[in-house]
């Protein structure tokens, strides 16, 4: 076979994929026109994998689970969807859809999920984690704080990693495809030789890292060989390309069954070689649109095993497969190639899905074609999300970046990031108007916090001691971080993602918040109205009595949404002052997941006129009905929250009545273009765009057979809605719609 | 940050009494607007969507500065096409304030519309159309006197010709909008007696009917007063595309909102 031609640059000499991609890339101005349908093998295989997800969603979400096997790498015989059709080929098993142990991350956890399932892990495989295997979550534990548990029983702290696994990192799975795994192993080794002493603990901790990742890519040529395929070789083709890239993603989902294991940016790298193969008059538009199709579904029918309550936090089975489409380089070219195109075109060919999670990277100035034709995926299936190109770039520096599982920018095979889930920020605020208490147990929390005993909230008072809140919740949340990453290192390193990104990248630590509009009306409320704490025999807070008027965030009104943008400030920089494992470099981000939904059951009555219990709005989202300017009015709110004190992402989920955005499809997909134009110039970092009626979302509540792939985007990520819980459903369907007559 | 220019001193052409504000209208103008609907109007259609802003008291008072500044705000959204609507109400009625308005949005290099009935037409309203206003939408009620009377409550329906006859004139740009009640006004005799009165009008770009809705029923509840129109019902598909036929033998453009 001959080797393609390519335009050489630095990334001959050593690993840099995006020198290869800025010599070789072929940007594209041009329209839709040239896609096409589903090929008939694409027809077919799909058919397979909706029968299976049919059996799946029948079976209370798991259709298969496997109770005999650790999952490695090399784990498991080939498996495959219906072999003559596909020309992608890759399972995480031996068969489609089975669900297997991880019990790396927990042991406990996989147990559970299997007894949820009516099984039990082989004797075996039990005697092992048991007695003499320890996992992550074991080590957490073995090193948590009285104070920090807790914090993480009430609520304070909540979804932390430390029974699942953080997941977040991105392998450059295209380093596999561009340089095959014989050269990636020959550069681990010769990294490793020059980790040299003295021996610290970081130094010997590095050099047994790098031996691990050697290990793992040596696991990946064998998991090859099980496909028949050569991963020790770099690819020759496109489809080659396409399938060596999915074979590292699936050594990395084989492995690690992280909350969120994004992709990458892996479509306009393999535009490359699909535009080679093009111009060589090797394949026509219809195989590469069928290695786009193929490998796309392939990421769709990725499954963990989960138990029930993971769905609290994380609900709808997501993957997060994050694909970051578009953006532009530094140089001023775009990145939008054909195959971002054919990506999206996915949506169509096999309709509408929360995954792969498609991230457009959007810049004012990408080419107007391709923005129109995101508006149109958009507004046609709600299943994609933007996110602002210039601001991260020019922000964080790099023009080669994923997103970690929502929103988060990652610098690709250089950089990788800790998960931290996030803190309830509200409940922090009460523990200002109680005295340091939890306002539901009355557990003394924080000390050197005044009780309040005086009629009116005053609002200097309550800032200061909101100020003393914030720092201890800030210190007891930076103390579990550190244990979390330091035991999953040690017991669940991320070999196969890490052997793919350089040795000793840089790391980011990302913190987040909950509840941050709840924290900026009730701010306001005490502010510019009067509000009045009842207060029960023990002193805590169990209602609010708000006389007066006062504005609330979601109305571009400055007044209070200086108040957001100042409590997001205050929250990062008290996270900014402690020190972090491996030196990472503290970042945060304001997304909830569906979390928004459990972390509002957990959290009393709030000074905003929220009663005990009422589920929070999604991510930095004005409250459900409280945005009653409109849309941009809206939006314009949560542009001011500055990305510098948040860089880990600001998650603003959208919907729009489809009438509302425009009278015909030609001025929605305008008016949609020119909204995200609008709203990234502002600084503002992501948005979620839904364009559904909620006739519909009542609909599929009452008939869910029949939107079996209904995508929604929740927080920085979609699920299929008819997979969500009740009463997460319900919480959709409150959220401010906005509609305009 | 909001950057408030230096308060001016309140007098009537500084203020404007609005009855809401819609930071995101995809209906009332082309490309996004930002809408701000004025309290007040001198007539009481029947179908009226907004009743609650009929009425010329109540309303809230808005500084023009402080709306600029809302709508600058909203300039990053509006594309090449987009700006700021007043409707109402009847945004005719307080006229000379528009006139500070749409100056200081001209200024900003913002667009501006109008969406009125036309039964104004004094020194301040012909200032503000022909030195501020971008574009009118002309709301057509009806063709003949009697049907104006029974629908709007108010005789001479020649003033809202005449309004636009005075934008012809100008040569500046006119929409027109028409409420279609089958009916009442969705009749071919009228449609075409429509399509006459302003073939030959070349300041129209276009002409936009807006099928009759009940949404504005509650409304109605809310303030006691009788909803007249209940026994209306909502056009059919093929009413809207008979009505929009004849209209297309006399206009540019016919487009169904």
């Amino acid at each position: 076979m001959e080797v393609k031609e390519f335009k050489n640059g630095i990334w001959t000499e050593s690993v840099n994929v995006r020198d290869f991609v800025v010599n070789n890339i072929t940007p594209y101005h041009g329209t839709s026109e040239f896609l096409v349908g589903p090929s008939a093998k694409t027809q077919k295989l799909w058919d397979v994998c909706k029968e299976a997800t049919k059996e799946e969603r029948q079976n209370n979400g798991v259709r298969s689970v496997d109770t005999e096997t650790i999952s490695t790498v090399s784990a498991f015989e080939a498996g495959y969807i219906d072999k003559d059709n596909e020309v992608i080929v890759g399972l995480q098993t031996d068969e489609l859809l089975k669900r297997t142990m991880k019990p790396f991350g927990g042991f406990k956890v996989v147990q559970k999920a299997l007894s949820e399932q009516g099984v039990k892990p082989n004797e075996a495989i039990t005697e092992l984690f048991s007695k003499y295997v320890k996992s992550h979550n074991d080590g957490v534990f073995d090193a948590y704080t009285t104070e920090i548990k807790k914090f993480r029983s009430l609520g304070f702290l909540t979804g932390l990693p430390d029974n699942y696994a953080r997941g977040r990192i991105i392998g450059d799975y295209r380093r596999v495809a561009l340089y095959g795994l014989n050269y990636l192993i020959e550069t681990k080794k010769e990294d490793k030789e020059n980790i040299t002493g003295p021996m610290t603990e970081a130094v010997i901790r590095l050099r047994e890292e790098v031996s691990e990742q050697i290990k793992s890519l040596k696991e990946m040529i064998q998991l090859g060989a099980k496909y028949n395929l050569d991963l020790g070789r770099p690819a020759e083709n496109a489809q080659e390309a396409v399938q060596w890239t999915y074979m590292a993603y699936l050594a990395a989902v084989k492995e690690q069954d992280g909350a969120a294991m994004s992709l990458g940016n892996v479509s306009t790298f393999l535009d490359i070689y699909i535009e080679n193969d093009l111009q060589d008059g090797i394949i026509t538009e219809v195989e590469a649109q069928e290695y786009i199709d193929q490998f796309v579904m392939k990421l769709r029918m990725v499954r963990h095993l989960r138990m029930g309550a993971y769905d609290e936090i994380f609900a709808g089975d997501p993957t997060w497969v994050t694909e970051a489409i578009g953006g532009m380089f530094d140089d001023g070219r775009t990145k939008v190639t054909k195959t971002s195109y054919r990506f999206l075109n996915t949506l169509y060919n096999l309709g509408p899905s929360p995954e792969p999670n498609m991230t457009i990277l959007w810049s004012e100035d990408l080419p107007q074609n391709f923005k129109d034709y995101c508006a149109k995926v958009s507004i046609d299936t709600s299943s994609i999300q933007f996110e602002n190109d210039e601001l991260m770039r020019k922000s964080r520096g790099s023009d080669d970046y994923g997103i970690a599982c929502c929103v988060s920018y990652q610098e690709l095979g250089k950089s990788i990031q800790f998960f931290g889930a996030r803190t309830n920020l509200a409940k922090t605020l009460l523990l200002a108007i109680n005295g340091g208490r939890c306002e539901e147990t009355g557990v003394q929390m924080v000390e050197g916090i005044e009780a309040c005993d005086c009629e009116y909230l005053d609002y200097d008072k309550v800032m200061a001691n909101f100020k003393i809140a914030m720092k201890e919740v800030a210190r007891v949340y930076n103390d579990s971080m550190n244990i979390i990453h330091y035991m999953h290192d040690k017991y669940y390193y991320e070999k196969a993602q890490m052997a793919l990104i350089d040795t000793n990248p840089s790391i980011n630590i990302a913190y987040g918040i909950a509840g941050l509009s709840i924290v900026a009306d009730s701010l306001s409320a005490i502010k510019y109205a009067k509000v009045k704490p009842i207060r029960d025999e023990d002193g805590l807070t169990v209602d609010f009595k708000i006389e007066g008027e006062f504005p609330c965030y979601g109305n571009d009104n400055d007044r209070v949404d200086t108040l957001a943008a100042k409590a997001v400030a205050d929250f990062n920089n008290e996270l900014k002052q402690l020190p972090v494992y491996k030196n990472a470099e503290p970042t945060m981000s304001v997304l909830t997941i569906t979390s928004n939904v459990s972390y509002g059951k957990k959290t009393g009555a709030t000074p905003d006129g929220r009663a005990k219990g009422i589920p929070f709005a999604p991510g930095a989202n004005p409250m459900h009905g409280r945005d009653s300017q409109g849309a941009i009015a809206s939006l314009n709110s949560v542009a001011k929250i500055d990305y510098e004190d948040s860089q880990d992402g600001i998650s603003n989920t959208f919907s729009i009545v489809p009438k509302s955005l425009g009278a015909d499809s030609e001025e929605q997909i305008e008016n949609l273009a020119t909204i995200l134009d609008g709203y990234f110039s502002r600084n503002a970092q992501h948005v979620n765009v839904n364009v559904l009626n909620k006739e519909t979302l009542m609909d599929a509540m009452e008939h869910p057979e029949e939107y079996p792939q209904l995508t929604i985007r929740v927080s920085g990520y979609a699920v299929n809605f008819v997979r969500l819980t009740r009463e997460q459903q319900l919480e959709v369907i409150t959220r401010s719609f906005h509609e305009s007559m | 940050m909001l950057n408030l220019k230096p308060s001016p001193i309140k007098t009537a052409e500084n203020i404007l009494r609005v009855h809401s504000i819609e930071s995101f209208g995809t209906h009332d103008g082309p490309g996004i607007r930002f809408i701000v609907f004025l309290q007040g109007c001198k007539l009481k259609c029947m179908y009226c969507h907004n009743p609650d802003s009929i009425a010329t008291s109540g309303g809230k008072e808005y500084h023009i500065e402080e709306l600029v500044q809302m709508a600058i705000k909203m300039k990053s959204y509006f594309g090449k096409k987009g700006g700021v609507t007043v409707s109402g109400g009847e945004p005719m009625l307080q006229a000379k304030a528009l006139i500070s308005f749409f100056k200081r949005l001209k200024e900003e290099g913002i667009n501006t519309n109008i969406d009125t009935n036309g039964r104004i037409l004094n020194h301040f309203s012909t200032e503000l159309l022909d030195d501020y206003a971008d574009l009118i939408m002309l709301d057509i009620k009806h063709m003949t006197e009697e049907g104006y009377i029974a629908l709007t409550g108010k005789p001479n329906k020649e003033i809202a010709f005449n309004f636009a006859k005075h934008r012809e004139d100008s040569g500046k740009k006119m929409w027109l909008r028409y409420v279609l009640i089958p009916g009442i006004t969705n009749k071919p005799e009228l449609l075409h007696a429509l399509g006459k009165h302003f073939k030959d009008y070349k300041t129209i770009e276009q002409i936009e009917l807006q099928p009759y809705h009940k949404l504005g029923i509650h409304k109605w509840e809310a303030l006691g007063w009788d909803y007249e129109l209940k026994d209306a019902r909502e056009n059919t598909e093929e009413e809207l595309i008979e009505a929009s036929n004849i209209l297309s033998n006399y206009f540019k453009k016919v487009k169904v909102n």
